[in-house]
């Protein structure tokens, strides 16, 4: 009986569906000839997709609750696999040499084109770390992340075009008119709380990249800036492939560097200070926490690296225009925080490969990546909140005198 | 002068067509707490769908008239339609866990749905055709107003009234107040809240509707990326106007479009977009509460 209805009420989602998807999916006009394209298999595909996936959705929202649930009455959470894997030194250590080993034999194993992926994936876990503590430490939602990529960029771009600064001279300059640009850009958002922030912080990132397309004089405008040159080692002249080996190291040294003091800075006053205002604002100024320091430094320190980040991203693809720092690459950094795991580190790392990676391996659904990034966006953050790899909470309890807790409940 | 009043009606086209969109934001807004990003996509849905009915229809043959007033029929029913499946997929289970968790939903969704009509669609702009007659007696102001014009304030200030008396005077109006001023209490007195909730989406997103596919008439092209920006400067107005407020979302949206229509008709065209933002910013600074909004302070 139970599955009779159940199959009755996948039946009702699925021809909801097709009714839904009718005239986007099927009727496809051409109004300049005045004809119209039916594509009847469309709707086909989504009453059966549909169907299907109806089952699967109530399951894992069954199961969801029923989770929940269980935690509410066993009262403790359970500390998932990963973090306990990586808690225990006889599975960490080897796996770390592994990991070692790959990373180093990487470049001279595998072709020019797989190294300029896997640099690309390092930029954005660098960004994406310089976003989590933003974000996943902070709990500051911040739309317009890339305004400050943009600013590394266009730094190392426009210093080099006019003043011959080399790579090495940019990257601390970069970073730090980032750091600058966060607090100048922090200022005025210290007051809003959650969604303002979000929306006041896109519009940041939208003013600095419709700024740099028409204020030619400055940046060049929509035709951007090219043949900027790539990072120099000591002065030697490299060749394309050994200056790809030569980012590709520089960006493993960077990547350990963050995440070094990202690591430093969570367990730090600062960090812990990130932490609470995050879980509580109010309870946290009662407990005497700087407000307004705290979020500035989450900002700026979070913006630090994505100008680090912008301006190897410059060095990499010598040519950069505003079309690089839309809104979406914004969402898409966000995209490697959320499904990776707010606040955890090795969670951005791995959220990072994923969402690089695999688009540029299913190159024939390359198309369908926004598509699947929205949907991702959606399911993570109704079935996992915490991403892939959440971050550990850590937990403090009282221990010693249970017994008198025990007597008490007694 | 002529030139004045061309800029003053321009603004307060801008200003209707923002007030359609920004009062389902507001809405939804006062209800649940939420910035419902995709609504800017239901708005673009619902244009595409008006589009899509006019141009079957008008191969059919009908009179002009009933298929504009047909396409803005079905494409309320349809944009209706997302709005309410969309809050239940992406925002009902959500519901009571964290606002930063249903915000990206809520921009996922976005993303969803900007994709999944270019990709069932096109990517390239589609030549909208304006269906509403040139009438006679406005040719000697042809200039400065058009018809579509007219019907653009027409539509907003009939929807604004129908809207106040919905809230104001029935009984599913009294129960959305309630539900905005106190979800938990107005479940103890029986409201059912997801009612009034996926209530509050389908009006809203039938307004969102109406003001596609009136606004892609006005504009002559459509393509899927319209509802972003739009619904963008939706939310700038209702915040603006103080969010949560159905007249402040009113109020907020003609002021902004009159201070965009004069700032580029005196000033400079190519910052448009970037005087919206900085709009934005400048009152979120100085008057986080809106126009017309109340400063409320955090409960313990």
């Amino acid at each position: 009986m139970t599955i009779y209805q159940e199959i009755k009420k996948s039946l009702l989602v699925s021809l909801w569906f097709m009714f839904l998807t009718f005239p986007i999916m099927v009727i496809k006009v051409n109004t300049i000839e005045q004809t119209i394209d039916w594509h009847w298999w469309r709707l086909a595909g989504v009453g059966v997709g549909v169907f299907f996936l109806s089952f699967l959705w109530r399951y894992a929202i069954a199961r969801k609750e029923a989770g929940k649930k269980k935690a509410e009455i066993s009262g403790e959470e359970k500390v998932a696999l990963i973090p306990r894997l990586m808690g225990n030194p006889r599975f960490y250590i080897p796996g770390l040499i592994a990991a070692l080993i790959l990373v180093v034999a990487f470049p001279f194993v595998f072709s020019m084109y797989q190294t300029n992926i896997l640099i690309t994936a390092l930029i954005y876990v660098v960004v994406g770390l310089g976003l989590n503590i933003v974000v996943g430490l902070a709990g500051l939602l911040d739309l317009g992340y890339v305004a400050f990529y943009a600013v590394g960029a266009y730094s190392y771009a426009l210093l080099n075009y006019h003043f011959g600064v080399t790579f090495w001279m940019a990257l601390p300059i970069g970073a730090l008119l980032a750091f600058i640009f966060g607090i100048i850009l922090g200022f005025p958002v210290l007051r809003l709380r959650g969604d303002y922030l979000a929306i006041v912080t896109l519009g940041f990132g939208e003013i600095i990249r419709l700024v740099l397309e028409n204020w030619n004089e400055f940046s060049f405008g929509p035709s951007g800036i090219a043949n900027i040159p790539k990072p120099s080692l000591f002065g030697l002249q490299l060749s394309l492939q050994q200056s790809s080996i030569f980012i590709y190291f520089l960006m493993i040294g960077l990547a350990l560097m963050t995440i070094f003091v990202v690591r430093r800075l969570q367990d730090s006053r600062i960090g812990r200070a990130w932490i609470a205002l995050r879980e509580d604002e109010v309870a946290c100024q009662a407990m005497g926490i700087d407000k307004t320091r705290t979020k500035l430094s989450a900002f700026a320190l979070g913006a630090t690296w994505a100008g680090m980040g912008g301006v190897v991203f410059a060095a990499k693809t010598t040519f950069i225009n505003p079309t690089s720092f839309t809104i979406w690459e914004s969402i898409i950094i966000l995209c490697v925080v959320v499904l990776g795991g707010m606040g955890s580190i090795l969670g951005v790392i791995v959220g990072a490969l994923i969402l690089i990676l695999l688009p540029e391996y299913l190159r024939a659904f390359s198309e369908y990546r926004m598509l699947v990034f929205g949907v991702i966006l959606v399911l993570m953050m109704v079935f996992r909140p915490g991403g892939i790899i959440s971050g550990v909470r850590r937990i403090y309890k009282f221990e010693g005198q249970n017994t008198i807790a025990e007597n008490n409940n007694a | 002068m002529d030139y004045f009043l061309e800029l003053f009606l321009g603004g307060l086209t801008r200003g209707s067509i923002y007030a359609l969109i920004a009062l389902g934001y507001t809405m939804v807004y006062g209800i649940i707490e939420l910035i419902n990003f995709a609504h800017g996509e239901i708005y673009m849905i619902g244009a595409f769908t008006g589009l899509i009915v006019i141009s079957v229809l008008t191969m059919l043959g009908w009179n002009s008239i009933a298929i504009i007033i047909l396409a803005a029929l079905i494409a309320m029913l349809y944009s209706a339609a997302y709005g309410f499946t969309i809050e239940k997929i992406a925002y009902k289970p959500l519901r009571g866990s964290q606002r930063l968790s249903a915000l990206i939903s809520a921009i996922g969704m976005s993303l969803f749905l900007q994709n999944y009509v270019l990709l069932a669609q096109t990517s390239n702009f589609l030549p909208y055709p304006n269906l509403i007659p040139t009438w006679d007696f406005l040719k000697p102001v042809g200039h400065i107003v058009r018809s579509t014009e007219i019907v653009i304030y027409i539509a907003a200030a009939l929807v604004m009234v129908a809207l106040t008396y919905l809230i104001k005077f029935t009984r599913m109006g009294k129960a959305m107040r309630a539900v905005a001023q106190d979800r938990d209490m107005s479940m103890l007195v029986g409201v059912d809240v997801n009612r009034v909730i996926s209530f509050t989406f389908i009006i809203g997103s039938s307004i969102a509707a109406l003001g596609g596919v009136l606004v892609a008439s006005h504009i002559g092209q459509v393509n899927f990326y319209v509802g972003f920006i739009a619904g963008i400067k939706a939310f700038v107005a209702a915040v603006l106007g103080g969010i949560g407020s159905m007249p402040g979302a009113v109020l907020g949206s003609l002021v902004l479009g009159w201070t965009e229509s004069f700032f580029t008709g005196y000033i400079s065209s190519d910052y448009e977009d970037v005087f919206a933002f900085v709009f934005l910013v400048l009152i979120l600074i100085f008057r986080p509460a809106g126009i017309l909004g109340r400063s409320d302070t955090d409960k313990v």
